[in-house]
């Protein structure tokens, strides 16, 4: 498949039972472009990531996503806390989950670093009190970073 | 090694009725937190767990971890076990410990392999 497509998934705060559904979705919307599977891997963590921010701290939010011959685009935009210092939060290891999160296997401080790990591009934006956004990019020219 | 070796040197239960028991496995991964699990796990390899949630199998999709093992008797609820083979990815429960699963996986040969995104 070529082209460009894009599509939009709506994300709940606090659903679990569905957290990760919008990330399983996109991974097999990528599968059936027959984008390699190293690619699909690496948009498909940091899709989830950002997903379970989302689930995790905001009220609601949206997954966009656009695919063109190019690029893996993805915009996660919550209606949430906001991240007071963005740069601490990407410090591994740094987290303001509380504890009932971190029993589900989350809220360890990985969550914006795995992002950047697998993205190629990384942009956060975001205003305490009204939500944050956040874009990646990931390249499908090369098989490189 | 295959699942089914993997089954029979952990004692381990199937959950999940479909999957093809022949898979060779030839990494293993084991954390209880997810995060790590999307950082440093590598494709097509064995997930050991002592958490049951959901988050755990859609951990396993997107990773692309081809099967789960449970400790301690640990059994995830129904809803996930479903949603396991669903996404067919197998997932089994061992009364073993974390550490005497992977202290007998890795005696017989199998290994971890550290990396971002290998």
């Amino acid at each position: 498949m070529t082209g460009n497509s894009d599509g939009v998934f709506f994300l709940t705060g606090k659903d679990f039972a569905n957290a990760g559904s919008a990330s399983s979705n996109l991974k097999g919307i990528l599968e059936k472009r027959g984008i390699p599977a190293e690619i699909i891997r690496r948009a498909s963590i940091a899709a989830f990531e950002a997903e379970m921010n989302v689930i995790i701290y905001a009220v609601a939010g949206m997954m966009h996503y656009t695919i063109t011959p190019e690029t893996i685009k993805v915009v996660l935009q919550d209606m949430g806390p906001g991240i007071p210092d963005i740069g601490l939060a990407m410090q591994e290891g740094y987290s303001t989950a509380p504890d009932y999160i971190r029993e589900m296997g989350f809220g360890s401080g990985m969550g914006l670093p795995n992002i950047k790990r697998n993205a190629d591009k990384l942009t956060i934006n975001s205003v305490v009190g009204e939500g944050t956004t956040v874009e990646f990019v990931i390249s499908l020219e090369r098989s490189g970073r | 090694m295959t699942l089914d070796d993997i089954k029979g040197i952990l004692g381990a239960l199937a959950l999940t009725g479909r999957g093809d028991m022949e898979i060779d496995i030839g990494r293993a991964y084991c954390a209880d937190l997810m995060s790590d699990v999307l950082a440093f796990s590598v494709t097509n390899s064995l997930l050991i767990t002592g958490l049951t949630n959901a988050q755990v199998v859609r951990t396993a999709e997107v990773a692309d971890i081809k099967a789960i093992v449970f400790v301690q008797n640990k059994r995830p609820d129904i809803q996930t076990i479903a949603m396991a083979e669903a996404k067919n990815i197998p997932l089994f429960v061992t009364e073993l410990s974390m550490f005497d699963t992977c202290g007998r996986l890795y005696e017989r040969g199998l290994r971890s392999q550290m990396g971002p995104t290998v």
